[in-house]
């Protein structure tokens, strides 16, 4: 029991902790600062890479995890949470992270497929038999439909879902982005509660039945069939969506000063062995690698993907323009009320 | 005016006084009582032996041992702060007073939330010291140091508010008289003030840790959510109810309002001994 | 340090004992709000004014405020009858909900918030008949919210009023009722504005510690921008964002709001106790 044994030399020494004087591992640990719906992913995750990191090294290692909305794990981060590797919901966050100087702002250079060893996107959860009959987006426009999706100011997802909407909106409107503000400002008129995160929506579509659909993450609509039981949900797939590509890096400044740099590097990496793609499949998060993406080709609806870079022009601007105070965003909701 | 008509006009009447008790008794069970029923039904609803791994599993231990080691450093701080400051302000008259006991009271009504994001504004890496504090290897936020001193803050007033009021009742005289016979200033203290003081500085630290164990807004601001390291058990209830584990969710929050019941135990016993302690000063 | 003081006193201590209060003061509370208005301040006179006068943040200060003194309406009114039956009546197990009245004060508040948004959801034990046969909707509108801050608020209003109507003296209502007024003229003129400054006390308390609740409501407020969004969560979410200095800003304009609100108190309690004593 390592842990109760760090606790008692914690409790030993209480006025060592107040000073805060961190004291030296004996051990390799890594600390993961993920967004919400990645819990089950890096469980797994975590096991499989500690097992063959001691095969290989002989040393034991810890992955701690800390979960939350993706925009407030990245400000703890820069608000100095000694996070190794940050595995979050979208780029701009880590982009944040970079503009703080705690690493290099080609970050998504530095790894293969844009830092995306994995890719997701947005489909809805529905009740069982769709009383609603939803089927595609402009269903969720519909008087008497209810939207259940969390607040895309503090979730990684919610931005996904608005991004999705909009880029559904641009499609059928022949990329006139009047009317996709008023389709998107028509959606979020019929969505009753915004959560600050992904997890809370799904807790209040779930648990608290409130809402006729809910726009979520394909890994966490499959994970509510498999924790709820497939009697109660079912999921929809729109005729178009987004592809949501949440990035991983290394935090430069963290691993250098804790020396971990090589066990970061290799668990960013393990990501995109075949192992690792295998556990982010089971964990229903799209594959990269060619290989895989074919063997659970089954387990993913084929879907039309828009991507961020094409249809918004990356991520910065894309924050800029939408989500920000005054932004498009605050936009639709003052006007709605 | 006959004895018994004065009586009658004194009390109310039957109906009204069953009137009042059922509003009152269907209140308090509405609004108090059924929210704490309601965490046990929770917690109980997949049975006992669910409810008991949910409270053995590794990072809920680790949860309640940091709320207890956070709340054994918070709590005897505040308690020296609370002796001290009721001292200065019960037994000497000086300038500033009143602003000194107002800027006690002020944590008391700052919102939790805002008295983690001093702490963040203050030791953050982007903050005022956190650049030099990591230089240093210090790290204060997302670490034990952290979620003590916002503890601290949220609790700072509750034993001074306790003491000086009772403390002010009793005035000096005791202390003096111990002095002119040739006690010196600890003596007096020991001998004198902390006996008189005792039942309700018990009573201060009771609601102090009650409220440190039990803060979630503040903390949850400084403590960067490290599963297994940086949870304190109310900020483990709320992960536990993220992940859908709502049964080990409300198992912890089962355990805490275990904690509020026996403080809200200790603390009537309390009220009948302290309250003839009271009366006993007052009738001296 | 002693020339600071009034009049000279026999007891030691007063250098060692306001030498450690305003230390530790210093560091725990006035250090770290200090570094709060400083980043408020670091926006200027007018961006401080731009971050806190935009319409969410007016409208956050609306929901939180006016939901505040919702609770602290309904605290007042039910608190009172509390207090009441507590100090005038007998019946059983009194004693058990004398002790029951403290409970929001030591049960968490994150606790109380799960609690209640399970009793008051649309399938919860109470959300769910108000739901079928009102089609009242509790949770996750400014009702729920009220309902979590009226939880919070119970004890200040039950615990101010309760010993002022114990140590009401009886001879004045005795000598009321032989001058011949009714007990209901009894009440109103001589019960009632005794114990009205410690009402009005127990309401402010109740507002005040209302407007900063977080943990209780975060999880039964819908969060809806502009109308469930309370001004504790705006900072957290501001702070998600990165936008400290706006999140700063939010703050310390709550943070004025309760210095003046305890101003208010404190000169409430004077007048109550100059009342008192006449």
């Amino acid at each position: 029991m390592s842990f109760r044994r760090r606790l008692s030399i914690l409790a030993a020494g209480l006025t060592l902790a107040w000073l805060g004087v961190a004291a030296a591992d004996a051990q390799d640990t890594l600390l993961n600062v993920s967004y919400d719906p990645t819990r089950e992913l890096y469980v797994d995750f975590n096991q499989a890479f500690a097992k063959k990191w001691q095969s290989e090294t002989g040393k034991k290692l810890t992955v701690k995890q800390s979960h939350g909305g993706s925009g407030k794990q990245a400000r703890s981060v820069i608000d100095g949470l000694d996070a190794d590797v940050v595995t979050l919901a979208l780029g701009y966050d880590i982009d944040a992270i970079a503009d703080s100087g705690l690493l290099a702002k080609d970050w998504q250079a530095r790894l293969p497929n844009n830092s995306s060893p994995y890719t997701s996107t947005i489909v809805f959860l529905v009740r069982k038999g769709n009383p609603k009959a939803i089927k595609d987006w402009n269903d969720l426009v519909k008087p008497g439909v209810s939207v259940i999706t969390p607040n895309p100011k503090t979730s990684g997802g919610a931005r996904w879902n608005y991004l999705a909407a909009w880029a559904y909106a641009l499609d059928k409107n022949g990329n006139d982005e009047a009317k996709a503000k008023e389709f998107v400002g028509q959606l979020f008129k019929n969505v009753p509660v915004l959560d600050s995160g992904a997890r809370g929506a799904t807790v209040t579509f779930t648990q608290r039945e409130l809402g006729d659909v809910l726009l979520a993450w394909e890994n966490e609509a499959y994970l509510s069939l498999q924790e709820f039981g497939a009697d109660k949900f079912e999921i929809v797939v729109p005729s178009l969506s987004i592809l949501a590509e949440p990035p991983v890096a290394v935090v430069d400044t963290v691993v250098d000063r804790k020396g971990t740099r090589k066990v970061a590097e290799a668990y960013l990496q393990f990501l995109y062995t075949r192992e690792g793609q295998e556990i982010a499949a089971k964990n229903f998060y799209r594959p990269r690698s060619p290989e895989l993406a074919s063997q659970y080709a089954g387990r993913f609806a084929n879907v039309k993907l828009v991507t961020i870079d094409q249809t918004f022009g990356g991520w910065r601007p894309t924050q800029e323009k939408h989500f920000a105070d005054g932004g498009v965003f605050d936009q639709i909701y003052q006007k709605g009320r | 005016m006959p004895a018994n008509a004065t009586a009658s006009a004194l009390s109310d009447p039957a109906w009204m006084r069953r009137l009042l008790i059922a509003t009152a008794l269907t209140f308090l069970g509405l609004f108090l009582l059924l929210p704490l029923v309601a965490v046990f039904a929770e917690a109980l609803r997949r049975g006992v032996f669910a409810y008991w791994v949910a409270l053995v599993e590794e990072d809920a231990l680790a949860a309640i041992k940091l709320t207890l080691i956070v709340a054994v450093i918070a709590v005897p701080a505040n308690l020296v702060f609370g002796v001290a400051a009721s001292w200065c302000v019960t037994k000497f008259d000086f300038r500033g007073k009143n602003l000194l006991i107002t800027l006690i009271d002020l944590p008391f009504s700052v919102s939790p939330v805002i008295s983690g994001l001093i702490y963040v504004l203050l030791f953050g890496l982007s903050g005022l010291l956190g650049p030099y504090l990591k230089s240093e290897g210090i790290q204060i936020i997302f670490a034990v140091p952290g979620l003590v001193l916002a503890t601290i803050f949220v609790t700072f007033p509750f034993v001074a508010r306790e003491l000086i009021p009772l403390m002010q009742e009793q005035g000096s005289e005791e202390e003096e008289a111990a002095l002119v016979l040739g006690a010196s200033g600890w003596q007096t203290f020991w001998r004198v003030t902390l006996p008189n003081i005792k039942w309700g500085l018990l009573y201060g630290v009771l609601l102090c840790n009650a409220r440190a164990m039990g803060e979630f807004g503040a903390v949850s601001v400084v403590s960067g959510h490290i599963r297994g390291y940086t949870n304190t058990m109310p900020l483990h209830v709320e992960i536990l109810y993220n992940e859908y584990n709502f049964v080990a969710a409300f198992a912890v929050a089962s355990v805490l309002a275990m904690l509020a019941l026996v403080t809200l135990v200790a603390k009537t016993a309390l009220e009948w001994r302290f309250g003839a302690e009271l009366a006993a000063t007052r009738h001296k | 340090m002693t020339s600071i003081l009034k009049k000279p006193s026999v007891l030691p201590g007063f250098g060692l004992t306001l030498g450690f209060t305003l230390s530790y003061l210093s560091i725990i509370v006035l250090l770290p709000l200090g570094a709060l208005i400083a980043k408020a301040g670091s926006l200027g006179w007018f961006g401080f004014w731009d971050a806190v006068l935009t319409p969410r943040v007016l409208a956050a200060f609306q929901v939180s405020f006016g939901l505040s003194l919702v609770a602290a309406a309904i605290n007042a009114v039910f608190g009172f009858i509390v207090a009441w039956v507590l100090v005038r009546y007998q019946f059983p197990g009194k004693r058990l909900v004398d002790a029951l009245v403290d409970l929001p004060f030591a049960l968490p508040t994150a606790v109380a918030g799960i609690a209640l948004s399970a009793l008051y959801a649309p399938n919860g034990w109470i959300g769910k008949p108000l739901n079928e046969l009102f089609g009242l909707k509790v949770a996750f509108t400014p009702i729920g919210i009220a309902i979590a801050l009226t939880f919070i608020g119970l004890p200040f209003v039950v615990r101010t009023v309760q010993p002022i109507l114990q140590e009401l003296p009886p001879e004045e209502e005795e000598a009321a009722v032989s001058l011949g007024a009714t007990r209901g003229q009894t009440f109103w003129r001589v019960v009632f504005p005794a114990v009205l400054p410690a009402l009005v006390t127990g309401f402010a308390l109740s507002f005040a510690r209302g407007v900063g609740e977080y943990g209780s409501v975060i999880f039964i407020a819908g969060n809806m921008p502009g109308l469930t969004e309370i001004l504790p969560l705006l900072i957290v979410i501001k702070l998600e964002q990165f936008d400290y200095a706006g999140a700063a800003a939010v703050g310390t304009s709550m943070l004025l709001v309760s210095f003046v609100m305890l101003l208010i108190l404190n000169i409430l309690q004077h007048w109550m106790r100059s009342r008192h004593a006449r």
